[in-house]
């Protein structure tokens, strides 16, 4: 069924006809045991990174801004070894299922040894073993959550996906607290928890997310699985090579939260207690608008909604450029948009990676994309540093909005051209 | 395995998995009922009132980190006689400094919201408040300026929880004549080699004050994966670089040496700070005969003698040594941080 539609549906623009208003059964069981893994993790995961600081700093007496080191090497590792996860995923029919248990497995682990260890450089170490669990599962979680959605339905699957996971984020720093006001800095305590609760999310997609069906093949049954040279031979399909580039170019302008939040915070003169709210207004707008957006997604066409979602955070990047003094409403209405950005753009890339992969290769496509999209980010994290130390911030980011309305024309005229015969069975 | 059995082995996971969380749980909060409780051996700590001007000789004041009722409240001891009873004032502080009848108290505070915040609150010579200011992050360093007209505080900013691992700092100067706050020493004009300087990596922290000029201080500017001793200006707002590979810096009373953590290349990485002493005339270092890892901003005990934390059974201990290279390190005192000397 998967590959038939998958065919048929040449692409996403084709959706907007097709029943709209029935969104009911759109989202299937594995979409939402998926995201309730994702849930279940990101609760864990986030405990952990919100009392991190305070550990190292109050329980352990250390600085710890050694990590900052640490951090540009992880995510280099991280973007490779979902490269891998996504290769790993698509040998064979059990392969997605497979991997990304190792993967949250990898992470369910790395929380019990944070009792053991003691000193940055092994703290950092345990935090790379984390990262390298979130890179292996990355891919093979969104091509089961895309092999198992209708095609015309994949926006709204993402979007379910990425709201649960979101939810999980925000409940896991308040549960930390929660703990550690229990115990009185009882950090042992919630790294345990932390790690039983991994352990449950683990156990949650061994029971009840269901092993995808063999993947279909493209033409004949292969006997052997895709080797690493065809996973970046993927390359060569028109469609998944525009949509890569286009990730890739406008990932290059895309502003890492860090930051926005801080010239929102200068450029607004917010009051710095205030900083620490910033990325909960981003992860709040991107909650409540990850479905909705993931729905409109699947009416107007994927690849539209997100260049428009990057036209969005173009008009965050100019609220932030125009704003002067004091503003709540402001930060509010930047804040509002950078979620509104991340809920169209975010899942909705992932499906509109799937719509232009083989579906025997989701899991590479998907790696693929988003290796490239993250790799690109950290490229402009680091192009954004140097550039503000020379022309300093606000003209650092008029800068950048320049490039990215120039890469947002580009895109849009790149993947325009893409969408007639853009499909993937054409150029296997 | 049909879906009745898959469920029923989730039920047991959590019930498991809980029974693990919760017994955690209740032995971290049975273990933080235990510190309120006076350890066997332990210094004496009784309470009584604790004054920031040195009427009866000098007195060493610092936190308490000795389990008991008293944890983390604010203590004095004669300075003579470090591991004596300790006189516990009932104002906690996670960081704590004085000097001219002023002190700087880092606090935690527990209000409705299940997150902590934190705030800087300037105490008098009675270890009233003065003057409350919101800390944005973990309270890290902080100075009396020896004049008391002006405060130093350093928190640690996590600015973005879901990107993990990203730290700054945040380093503010008060003035205790008019409350003004400078609460961002990035925003002062940095003079790096001579010239003008701006990165948006900016990280400014440490900040130690001059005796002789109410107007300077020393701090620690971290760039480009460097640290820099700089020279700060407050009334200029200028922060100008001196010499490489320091953190931490605090002036010796005379102001012409400066003691500081030093990043030691080659030596393991969690392990790489030891204390140096540099001379600011002839801008020599000289390393101390301590030879474990320092992570503190150290204290001048008098023109000589190095006071610094070290971790110890109880949090952290006191220890010192000698400023010029000779002698060794001994224990000050067992179960103390962040001291200050008075009078």
């Amino acid at each position: 069924m998967y590959l038939a539609e998958s065919r048929a549906a040449k692409a996403p623009a084709a959706a907007p006809g097709k029943s709209p208003g029935r969104g009911g059964a759109a989202v299937p069981g594995t979409v939402l045991a998926l995201g309730a893994v994702s849930l279940i993790t990101d609760i864990s995961s986030e405990m952990v990174t919100a009392v991190l600081p305070l550990y190292v700093v109050t329980g352990l007496g250390l600085s710890p801004l050694g990590f900052g080191v640490l951090d540009g090497i992880n995510n280099g590792v991280g973007s490779l070894v979902r490269l891998l996860g996504g290769h790993f995923a698509d040998r064979g029919g059990r392969g997605h299922k497979t991997v990304a248990a190792l993967g949250y497995g990898l992470s369910a682990l790395c929380k019990p040894l944070l009792l053991l260890v003691h000193s940055i450089t092994l703290i950092g170490g345990v935090l790379a073993v984390d990262r390298t669990g979130k890179g292996l599962r990355t891919a093979p979680r969104d091509a089961m959550i895309s092999l198992a959605t209708a095609p015309e339905h994949r926006g709204r699957a993402f979007g379910v996906h990425r709201a649960m996971d979101t939810t999980g984020a925000l409940l896991g720093p308040l549960l930390a607290f929660a703990l550690l006001r229990l115990t009185v800095d009882g950090y042992d305590a919630v790294f345990t928890v932390s790690g039983c609760i991994a352990v449950i999310g683990v156990l949650v997609l061994l029971l009840f997310v269901p092993t995808p069906a063999a993947a279909p093949r493209s033409e004949e049954p292969r006997t052997a699985p895709p080797k690493l040279t065809e996973s970046l031979a993927l390359l060569k399909l028109p469609a998944l090579r525009r949509l890569t580039l286009c990730a890739m170019l406008l990932g290059l302008t895309t502003v890492s939260d860090s930051f926005l939040y801080l010239l929102l915070q200068r450029q607004l003169d917010l009051p710095t207690r205030m900083f620490p709210l910033l990325p909960l207004g981003t992860a709040a707008a991107f909650l409540l608008l990850a479905y909705p957006l993931g729905v409109v997604a699947d009416r107007i066409g994927r690849r539209t909604l997100f260049l428009l979602g990057h036209a969005v955070l173009l008009l965050a990047y100019t609220a932030v450029l125009l704003s002067t003094g004091s503003g709540a409403a402001v930060a509010v209405g930047v804040l509002l948009l950078h979620g509104l950005f991340y809920a169209a753009t975010d899942g909705v890339l992932a499906a509109a990676a799937a719509d232009v992969t083989p579906a025997d290769q989701v899991g590479a496509g998907l790696a693929l994309v988003g290796t490239g999209q993250a790799l690109a980010r950290f490229a402009c994290s680091l192009l954004f540093g140097a550039a503000w130390s020379v022309w300093g911030g606000h003209t650092t980011l008029a800068v950048t909005a320049a490039a990215m309305t120039a890469g947002a024309v580009t895109a849009g005229f790149v993947l325009r051209t893409a969408t007639p015969t853009g499909t993937a069975g054409a150029a296997k | 395995m049909n879906r009745a059995h898959r469920l029923l082995i989730l039920l047991v996971a959590v019930l498991l998995l809980g029974g693990v969380g919760t017994g955690a749980v209740l032995y971290a909060a049975d273990r933080s009922g235990k510190k309120d409780q006076e350890q066997p051996g332990g210094p004496a700590v009784r309470p009584g009132t604790v004054t920031l001007e040195a009427s009866s000789g000098r007195e060493l004041v610092f936190r308490n980190m000795a389990w008991g009722p008293h944890r983390d409240e604010v203590v004095s001891v004669p300075a003579g006689q470090p591991d004596g009873p300790r006189t516990a004032s009932g104002v906690k502080c996670l960081r704590f400094h004085a000097a001219a009848g002023y002190g700087i108290c880092l606090q935690a505070v527990h209000h409705g919201a299940l997150e902590d915040s934190y705030r800087a609150v300037v105490l008098d010579s009675k270890l009233h408040e003065l003057h409350g200011y919101p800390a944005v992050g973990i309270p890290t360093r902080d100075r009396v300026s020896p004049s008391g007209h002006h405060v130093a505080w350093t928190v640690f900013v996590s600015g973005d929880s879901y990107g993990g691992t990203d730290f700054s700092t945040r380093t503010a100067i008060a003035d205790t004549r008019d409350w003004h706050v400078d609460d961002n020493l990035e925003t002062y004009a940095i003079v790096k080699d001579g010239r003008p300087y701006r990165a948006s990596d900016v990280n400014v922290w440490g900040v130690t004050f001059s005796a002789a000029d109410d107007n300077l201080f020393y701090a620690t500017v971290a760039t480009g994966g460097r640290t820099y001793l700089v020279r700060g200006d407050i009334a200029g707002r200028t922060l100008t670089t001196l010499h490489e590979n320091v953190e931490c810096p605090s002036l010796s009373p005379d102001g012409t040496k400066i003691a500081y953590k030093r990043r030691v290349p080659g030596l393991p990485s969690d392990a790489q700070w030891r204390l140096y002493v540099l001379d600011l005339r002839t801008m020599t270092e000289t390393a101390t005969a301590e030879q474990r890892q320092i992570d503190d901003q150290t204290v001048w005990a008098d023109g000589s003698t190095l006071v610094y934390a070290l971790p110890g059974d109880f949090g952290a201990d006191l220890w010192t040594v000698p400023a010029d290279g000779s002698g060794s390190a001994q224990v000050l005192l067992k179960a103390g941080l962040a001291p200050a000397y008075l009078g």
